[in-house]
């Protein structure tokens, strides 16, 4: 709570001139990827921004308010799930709408799942998320088939046009010669990005207002925040709300690029697969959890492509970054900086 | 009545595979703080190990005996060469190399015995059913009643009278404590795991012929298992007891109602038992 106060009497450091220059950088690498890259190549950027939304929106969770969810797949699985359904009931739908509604969906739905799930904390909290995740997930996998569309999931939505916006960018590219369905997988990449860019932003701002520092006072020490006055759950609970809501964005993003949607976007596995790229880029850093899912969903496309047993490996990824690099990639980035610049000794521990 | 009776039973033979598995889960996560993903592969690994053995000797009988022996060992070298490094690094760390682990699990079955379905006959013995009022009752489920009981009976009598039950009961209710007394902790949380792990692969040796032997079998069962560990309150034996046996009757009786109301049953008794008492209906703590 009193942090901001104490940094902005801090001077400007040139790490952190450093850690924007490498931003602006990395930004533009990914904004220009659609014009350089492979369509193979776009298509896999495409799925790994929309981990990383999916990623970033877990770590608000994990790394601000310290609520490690182990059910978020419900989220993103309704996120997906209502945008295919919505997408398919209603054609005409604009895009903005579409995304809208689902977005809102999952919003709603982590009102009685956190607010459930706040009853209980650490371990326990892990497990009750995972059952009431995982319960969903029966669910709809049981639904009747006019509803969610059974084992086969919903199948043909139509990713519905951004208008003049979206004839411009593919215009652009059909006048470079490429295909219209090449052109289209361009354009939806451009639009995840802004997606991604936009929930970055969004989540940095937000972990830096006085409710983030609240909510990180919370994760510290709950008891003495609630001395204090602060109506701890809400903030909680807010915190799940936000989280769930970006999950189903990510998820709404997802049936949009695949053009289907079924019910194992629910599956726990999912779940599983968001906290280990979390864990693996570095939490509470926001961009750690980004790069982590780049990081994840490269390795299993390639893993893939080389060996059939791709699930082993990944795991065996999965418990390998676990026990030997839990502070995640980011962290090992300051360790070996720490290793090649001289610094003062440390005299207090 | 007799179709009351019929779903009962049906429901006790569910519900104590179910106890099976979640006895060795609610001790292990009371007592170590680790939410173990990976138990629900021990089941997996209990059915295929009781499939390997059947197809080398031919006998169910030792299957049942072997199985849940080689599950105890795997059990107490994971916890060895894994968990003991993790201990105090928050619980997420552990369900997370227990998440990658039961991905390795898995992958590993599928790569030995393929996708498909094995085919786990029961013994003679165990075959064809018996008529109680006017309806056939398979002889397999009442043997796998019969197992749960007995089993329930004596880990409830051991959790209540037997030492090892004591230092199990205070080591949920306080762990440093019980170590400041001199247990040897570290021994205790091997033996847990073991015992945990030989549990499951027992329910995995009795579901083979019950249920189905293939990759993956391990999904739903695991799950229902937490709801009953959520229910039945952490780290207690006689509330994961009552807790499987009323997540065995929802199930059961769910179906009956129809196919999508079952897991909403179950959803719902968890979600009621939540709001009423947080920390389950035989839960120390929360």
């Amino acid at each position: 709570m009193t942090g901001t106060a104490a940094e902005a009497s801090l001077p400007v450091r040139a790490g952190h001139v450093a850690r924007g220059g490498l931003l602006a950088a990395v930004l533009l690498a990914l904004a220009s990827l659609s014009f350089w890259a492979p369509t193979f190549w776009v298509s896999i950027a495409i799925q790994a921004l929309i981990l990383a939304i999916f990623a970033m929106s877990i770590d608000l969770l994990l790394g601000y308010a310290g609520l490690p969810s182990f059910g978020h797949a419900a989220f993103y699985g309704t996120g997906a799930l209502v945008c295919a359904r919505l997408a398919l009931a209603s054609p005409g739908l604009g895009i903005l709408p579409l995304v809208g509604i689902s977005v809102a969906g999952a919003a709603l739905l982590a009102v009685p799942f956190g607010a459930l799930s706040l009853r209980v904390r650490g371990v326990y909290f892990l497990m009750l998320t995972l059952a009431f995740g995982q319960m969903l997930w029966s669910v709809a996998f049981q639904a009747p088939r006019e509803w969610l569309g059974g084992s086969d999931g919903l199948i043909g939505v139509v990713r519905p046009s951004l208008g003049l916006l979206q004839r411009f960018d593919e215009q652009l590219w059909l006048a470079v010669g490429v295909s219209p369905g090449v052109a289209a997988v361009r354009h939806f990449y451009n639009l995840t990005l802004v997606a991604a860019v936009l929930t970055f932003v969004a989540l940095s701002l937000l972990v830096r207002s006085p409710y983030g520092r609240t909510l990180e006072g919370i994760r510290e020490n709950e008891h003495r925040m609630r001395a204090l006055g602060c109506p701890t759950f809400r903030y909680q609970l807010a915190a799940f709300v936000v989280a769930g809501a970006l999950a189903g964005l990510a998820g709404s993003l997802l049936t949009l690029f695949n053009g289907f949607a079924n019910s194992s976007s629910l599956y726990w596995t999912n779940s599983g697969l968001v906290l280990i790229a979390a864990i693996v880029g570095g939490v509470r850093t926001l961009a750690g959890p980004a790069l982590g899912a780049f990081v994840v969903l490269i390795a299993q496309d390639t893993l893939s492509s080389y060996s059939e047993r791709w699930p082993l490996l990944l795991g065996a990824m999965f418990v390998g970054f676990v026990l030997f690099l839990p502070n995640g990639l980011l962290s090992a980035g300051r360790a070996l900086r720490g290793l090649t610049r001289a610094r003062p000794v440390e005299l207090r521990r | 009545m007799a179709l009351g009776l019929q779903l009962t039973l049906s429901g006790l033979a569910f519900g104590g595979l179910v106890f099976l598995l979640a006895v060795g889960l609610t001790v292990i996560l009371g007592l170590m703080d680790v939410l173990n993903l990976a138990h629900g592969s021990f089941y997996m690994l209990g059915a295929y190990a009781g499939v390997t053995v059947l197809h080398i000797v031919g006998s169910f009988w030792l299957a049942l005996a072997l199985a849940p022996i080689v599950l105890a060992l795997l059990g107490a070298a994971l916890e060895v060469a894994f968990f003991r490094r993790l201990t105090g690094r928050g619980p997420l760390m552990q369900v997370l190399l227990t998440f990658g682990l039961s991905l390795v699990f898995v992958d590993l079955v599928r790569w030995r015995f393929g996708p498909q379905n094995q085919p786990f006959p029961a013994p003679p013995q165990l075959s064809g059913s018996i008529g109680i009022l006017d309806f056939r009752f398979p002889v397999y489920e009442a043997f796998v009643i019969a197992v749960a009981a007995l089993l329930g009976a004596a880990l409830l009598l051991g959790w209540r009278r037997l030492r090892v039950g004591a230092i199990l009961r205070a080591g949920v209710a306080d762990r440093e404590m019980v170590g400041l007394l001199g247990v040897d902790l570290a021994r205790v949380f091997t033996l847990t795991f073991a015992a945990g792990a030989g549990l499951a692969g027992l329910a995995g040796v009795i579901a083979g012929p019950y249920l189905a032997t293939y990759p993956g079998m391990d999904e739903n069962v695991l799950i229902l298992a937490l709801a009953v560990v959520v229910v039945g309150g952490l780290g207690s034996v006689a509330g994961a007891l009552v807790g499987a046996l009323l997540i065995g009757l929802a199930t059961s009786v769910g179906p009956f109602l129809r196919q999508e109301i079952a897991t909403a049953l179950v959803f719902g008794v968890m979600a009621l038992v939540l709001l009423v008492r947080p920390r389950g209906l035989f839960g120390l703590r929360a």
